[in-house]
C-alpha cells in the first residue's frame, strides 16, 4: 500500500516539476548570457496559454499525427516516473529494468519521427531524418552506459543498482566516471541541447528536434513541449540515481522522505546550473561532426565497460 | 577490494587510457603537444603514488624525471619546433576518426586479453593496470599508422614511450635507474635529431607530410 502511494507521489511529481526545471536551466542561461530572463515559471505560462489555444491540423494529418503527442507524452511520463527519485520502493520501478527504459525513448522517438514525416512538408522530413541519425548513435551508447552500471551492482533493475550504489562505501569508479561522461553527452544530444541542437533555435539549417514539431499546435504542442521536458527530467534523475544516489530514501523508510526530497531538489538545481554553464561555453557543432560526438560517447560507455572487468572496479 | 592508494592509481591509468584516446581523435597538432604534457603529467603522480604505497624509493627518482622531461622540457621543444616550422594547422587522419576510435576500443579488448595472464603472475599492487599500459602502446602505435604529418607523428612515438613507461611501473616497479635514465636520455636526444629532421624534410619537400617521402623509391 505504502508503495503504490509512493508511485502515486512520485508520478504527480515528477510530471509537476518538470517544466520548473526546463525553466530553471533556461533561466540559468539567461544569467549567463547577461539577461534577466523571463522567470523559473515561464514554462507553465507557455503550456497554459498553449493549452488554450485552439489546434490546426494539416488537411491530410492522418490518425497517427494525432495521437503521437499523446503517446509521447505517455511515454515520457512513464519513463521519468520509473527511475527512482525519492524512494526505492517502487511497484513500477520493479516491473521495468534499464533495457526496457531504452525500449520506451525508442518508442517516443519513433513515434515523433513518424508524425514528423506524416504531413510531408520537407522540414519534418528532415528534422526527422536528423533525429534518426543522432538517436540510432545515442541509443547504443546509452545502453553501455547502463551495462557499465549494471555489471558493477549484478542487475539491470534501477532499484536494484540505486540500492547498492547507494549502499556502498566510498570508492572511487573509474569505470563510473567514464559513463557519467558519456552519459552526459548522451543526454545533451537526446534532449536537443546545445552542441548538438538548439533547444531555442528555428534557424531550419541547425534545427532538430524543433523543425520535427513545427506542423504542431495548441494542446498538442504542449503535450510535446511537456514531454520534452519530462523527458529532460528522466535524464536528470537516471544521472541523479547512477552517478550520485545519496539521500535516496530506502525501502520502508517513510521518514527519509523529507531528506529525499530535499536531496532530489539540490541535485535537480545544481545539475540544471551545470547544463545551462555547459550550453553557454560550448558552441554548437556542424550535424556531420555530431557522428563523432556520439562516437565518442559510445567509445566513452565501452571503456568504461572494459576498464571494469580489467580493475574489477 | 583495494585500498585508497590503489583505487588512486587505477583511477590514473584509466586517465591516461582516456588521454590516450583523446589524443587519437585530436587533430590539432598544439592541443596534442598539450594532451601530451597533460599524459605525462599524469604519468607522475601516478608513479609518485605507487612510490609512497609501495616504499620504492627510487620511483620517486623517476617521477622527478618524467615530469621534468615529459611535461616540462619536450612539450617546450615541441611548442618551439612548431612555432618555428609554423605548423599550427590542423591535422588531416588518413581514416575518419570514428573508425580510429573503433578500431582503437578493438586493441584495447586485444591488450586487455593479453595482459590478463601476466598480471595474474605479477605481484605488485598495480598489476591490474598492465593491460592499460599495454593499451596505451598500442593506441599510441595507431596514432603514428593514422597520422600523415611528421609532428604527430613523433608526438606518437613519445607517447608510447610513456605507455612502456608506465607498462615498467605496473609489473616491476620499474626498471633500474641506469636504464631509465639512458632512455630518458635516448628521447631527448632523439627529439633534438627528429627536430632536425623536421627541418630537413621542410627544406627538400615544402612540407611536412611525409606521403612525400613514397616518392624517394625508385620504379
Amino acid at each position: 500500500m505504502n508503495s503504490l502511494l509512493l508511485q502515486l507521489i512520485q508520478d504527480a511529481l515528477v510530471v509537476l516539476i518538470a517544466p520548473l526545471l526546463l525553466g530553471w536551466v533556461n533561466q540559468c542561461r539567461a544569467w549567463l548570457q547577461n539577461r534577466s530572463g523571463a522567470g523559473v515559471l515561464q514554462p507553465y505560462r507557455n503550456l497554459i496559454k498553449l493549452f488554450h489555444k485552439d489546434a490546426v491540423l494539416a488537411n491530410n494529418a492522418s490518425p497517427l499525427f494525432r495521437a503521437t503527442p499523446y503517446i509521447l507524452f505517455a511515454s515520457m511520463w512513464l519513463a521519468a516516473s520509473l527511475v527512482p527519485v525519492i524512494a526505492t520502493d517502487l511497484p513500477l520501478s520493479q516491473a521495468v529494468d534499464v533495457i526496457a527504459l531504452v525500449g520506451i525513448f525508442a518508442l517516443a522517438r519513433v513515434f515523433i519521427s513518424l508524425a514528423a514525416m506524416d504531413v510531408g512538408t520537407s522540414f519534418g522530413t528532415m528534422g526527422a531524418r536528423r533525429e534518426m541519425l543522432v538517436g540510432f548513435l545515442a541509443e547504443p551508447a546509452l545502453l553501455m552506459v547502463f551495462f557499465t552500471a549494471a555489471t558493477i551492482s549484478h542487475s539491470t533493475s534501477l532499484v536494484t543498482i540505486v540500492e547498492t550504489l547507494a549502499h556502498k562505501q566510498f570508492v572511487i569508479y573509474p569505470s563510473l566516471a567514464f559513463a557519467a561522461i558519456a552519459f552526459v553527452m548522451v543526454m545533451l544530444a537526446e534532449n536537443a541541447r546545445i552542441p548538438v541542437d538548439n533547444p531555442a533555435t528555428h534557424l531550419e539549417l541547425t534545427m532538430i528536434h524543433e523543425a520535427m514539431i513545427l506542423e504542431y499546435s495548441a494542446r498538442h504542442l504542449a503535450l510535446i513541449e511537456w514531454a520534452s521536458a519530462l523527458k529532460l527530467l528522466a535524464y536528470f534523475t537516471i544521472a541523479c540515481a547512477l552517478f550520485m544516489p545519496w539521500g535516496i530514501a530506502e525501502v520502508g523508510n517513510l521518514a527519509a522522505l523529507p531528506v529525499a526530497l530535499l536531496a532530489l531538489f539540490i541535485k535537480l538545481l545544481l545539475g540544471g546550473a551545470g547544463l545551462a554553464l555547459l550550453e553557454t561555453v560550448t558552441a554548437k557543432m556542424r550535424i556531420f561532426r555530431v557522428p563523432e560526438f556520439m562516437g565518442t560517447a559510445f567509445l566513452l560507455a565501452v571503456l568504461g565497460m572494459l576498464i571494469h572487468f580489467l580493475l574489477g572496479s | 577490494m583495494l585500498n585508497f592508494a590503489g583505487q588512486l592509481i587505477n583511477l590514473f591509468a584509466a586517465m591516461l587510457l582516456l588521454i590516450s584516446f583523446a589524443m587519437l581523435s585530436q587533430r590539432r597538432v598544439l592541443s596534442l603537444i598539450n594532451l601530451f604534457a597533460l599524459q605525462g603529467l599524469v604519468l607522475a603522480v601516478s608513479t609518485t603514488v605507487v612510490a609512497y604505497s609501495s616504499n620504492q624509493h627510487h620511483l620517486y627518482y623517476s617521477a622527478g624525471l618524467t615530469l621534468l622531461l615529459k611535461v616540462l622540457v619536450l612539450p617546450w621543444i615541441l611548442h618551439r619546433l612548431i612555432r618555428k616550422l609554423n605548423v599550427k594547422w590542423d591535422v588531416e587522419t588518413m581514416f575518419n576518426i570514428p573508425t580510429t576510435m573503433l578500431v582503437g576500443i578493438v586493441l584495447v579488448v586485444f591488450a586487455f586479453n593479453l595482459a590478463a595472464p601476466i598480471s595474474q603472475m605479477a605481484g605488485t599492487i598495480t598489476r591490474g593496470t598492465l593491460g592499460i599500459a599495454m593499451a596505451c602502446v598500442l593506441l599510441s602505435f595507431l596514432m603514428m599508422i593514422t597520422r600523415s604529418k611528421a609532428v604527430p607523428q613523433v608526438i606518437g612515438f613519445l607517447a608510447m614511450e610513456n605507455g612502456l613507461f608506465f607498462a615498467a611501473t605496473s609489473t616491476s616497479y620499474g626498471m633500474p635507474m641506469v636504464v631509465e635514465l639512458g632512455i630518458a636520455l635516448d628521447v631527448l636526444i632523439g627529439m633534438f635529431i627528429l627536430g632536425i629532421f623536421f627541418f630537413q624534410i621542410r627544406e627538400t619537400f615544402d612540407s611536412l607530410d611525409l606521403k612525400h617521402m613514397e616518392k624517394l623509391k625508385e620504379d
